[in-house]
């Protein structure tokens, strides 16, 4: 028996890791070929590779892909530009927190699926719509994750910068905001995964591209396995988006890990 | 007497807390520094000096009197008063020669100066073949080294330590004595160092200063006459051991007062 945190060899992860999706297949096949689930309402790993091909040979479903991963990456750079900093000023000044704090706070809590009808009376159905939902999604989460992390800086590091002779703005720019570049990094990716969810559900509505566009479109022509390679593509992307963040903070922040 | 650093009857006392009472931890305590005085401040723990080291750093305000420092008012932290924690407060984003060229960065010194300085200091504590690493790769010693170097690169007019070694092993602190004792043979900086350590008081001070247990006042204040350059083979010395047992006769009626309170 393994003992509560004891460590796994790097070959045994990887075996692990890859274990869950072969027996998760397995299953999925042994129901599907089995006969136990109708055909109707889920399809067999062999029919959405299928289907998969056709969409991707036939119907350009790469269009679609490369669509909605410009939607995210497009509405979520957006987000960024604007919560990064007025995140580190939240989690720096205590007077601008008490101010916008309370209300990001209550605009977290607001689904940004619940504002896709009200953006599109707003914006139309155009790509500013789906950028907006996006930007919705992801704005007031990483504001108020990034202030939190910033408020929490060690004070042992502020008061020494201090006393080498730092300035208030020099604090910010040299201690705050690189003593907290990889745990603001690391929010990012987070969140980035959350936008994924908010881009599909602007896709089901008043949309003609877009993976989720795909998806629901499916869904009327009784589709599953189309349903399926959509869903396991956009997880497939979402693997490859984290697995190049975290390549790219080992890189950024060596020190980390040093 | 012109005083380096004075304390001009500095006391703190902090808020009550949930309904609990105020706490005084600094009665008005005065205290002249002369300049190139090695002073340590020894007491037992929670009597308060570590509350008096950060007023004169200016990290905390005093709650009365004020601290002079060549005759201006403290009024916040700055340069000039060069400090080293008992926590590891190493920048560690930054490499053990960034680390030192921190202040020197603050100031606008240019990068070749700049260079110059951090190489003498990293030389100074033995430090030169590990400027490129990350405060992470060090070990203890070394990273209160490196803050050592930091806080003396920016040639501060005093160097104030708290309890710097107190969490290092004994055979690295009796190591790390000699170093900064070496240094300031050489140097001849002005220096409040605390530490709740007696021997270690006596060892490197020109003057120990006792505090008594909460609320901190100073009990007090002793020169050390012991001679220039201190080896640590000093420590057995009879003039030595004699201020040892009268030091500790003084802190421990401070500890038993902290005990019977509890």
């Amino acid at each position: 028996m393994p003992r509560p945190l004891e460590p796994v060899s790097q070959g045994t992860r990887l075996l692990l890791g890859t274990a869950f999706f072969v027996l998760f297949v397995a299953a999925w096949a042994w129901a599907t070929f089995g006969g136990y689930v109708s055909r109707t309402f889920l399809a067999d790993p062999l029919t959405m590779l299928q289907d998969g091909w056709v969409l991707l040979t036939r119907f350009e479903f790469h269009i679609d892909i490369a669509v909605t991963v410009w939607r995210v990456v497009g509405g979520f750079v957006l987000a960024a530009l604007l919560a990064v900093p007025l995140g580190i000023v939240m989690g720096a000044y205590k007077s601008v927190e008490a101010f916008v704090e309370p209300f990001v706070s209550f605009a977290r809590y607001l689904p940004a699926s619940a504002f896709v009808p009200l953006l599109i009376l707003w914006a139309g159905i155009g790509e500013t719509q789906k950028l907006l939902v996006i930007f919705i999604g992801s704005f007031f989460q990483l504001v108020l994750m990034i202030a939190v992390a910033v408020g929490q800086t060690r004070r042992d590091l502020v008061e020494a910068a201090y006393t080498l002779g730092a300035s208030d703005m020099s604090v910010v720019r040299r201690v705050l905001v690189p003593a907290n570049a990889p745990e603001i990094a690391e929010i990012l990716r987070l969140v980035l995964g959350w936008a994924w969810t908010y881009v599909i559900v602007a896709e089901f509505i008043g949309s003609s591209s877009g993976i989720g566009h795909m998806i629901i479109e499916s869904q009327a022509l009784l589709a599953t396995g189309q349903i399926i390679f959509g869903i396991i593509v956009i997880g497939l992307i979402g693997l490859i988006s984290d697995f190049a963040f975290k390549a790219l903070n080992r890189t950024l922040f060596p020190w980390r890990l040093a | 007497m012109i005083h380096k650093l004075l304390i001009d009857s500095v006391s703190r006392v902090f808020p009550a807390v949930r309904g609990g009472v105020p706490v005084q931890a600094v009665e008005p305590t005065t205290l002249g520094v002369a300049q190139n005085d090695f002073i340590t401040i020894l007491g037992p723990s929670g009597c308060g000096k570590s509350t008096l080291l950060r007023i004169v750093a200016g990290l905390d305000r005093p709650s009365g009197g004020r601290v002079l420092l060549d005759g201006r008012e403290v009024r916040g932290p700055g340069a000039d008063r060069g400090m080293v924690f008992q926590s590891y407060t190493l920048f560690p984003w930054l490499t053990v020669s960034q680390n030192v060229a921190y202040g020197l960065r603050e100031r606008g010194v240019p990068e070749g100066r700049r260079r110059e300085i951090v190489a003498a200091y990293l030389e100074r504590v033995g430090l030169r073949d590990f400027a490129n690493h990350f405060p992470k790769q060090l070990s203890g010693g070394m990273q209160q080294r490196t803050a050592i170097a930091r806080a003396l690169a920016n040639d501060p007019q005093i160097l104030l330590l708290d309890e710097p070694f107190g969490a290092l092993d004994n055979q690295t602190r009796a190591l790390m004595q000699e170093l900064l004792l070496g240094i300031w043979e050489r140097e001849r900086k002005t220096v409040l160092f605390v530490t709740h350590d007696i021997e270690e008081a006596i060892f490197m001070a020109s003057r120990v200063v006792v505090m008594s247990a909460r609320p901190g006042r100073i009990k007090a204040d002793l020169p050390v006459d012991l001679p220039h350059p201190r080896h640590y083979t000093m420590k057995t010395s009879p003039d030595f051991v004699a201020l040892k047992a009268r030091l500790t006769e003084e802190i421990r009626a401070e500890a038993m007062k902290v005990a019977q309170a509890h």
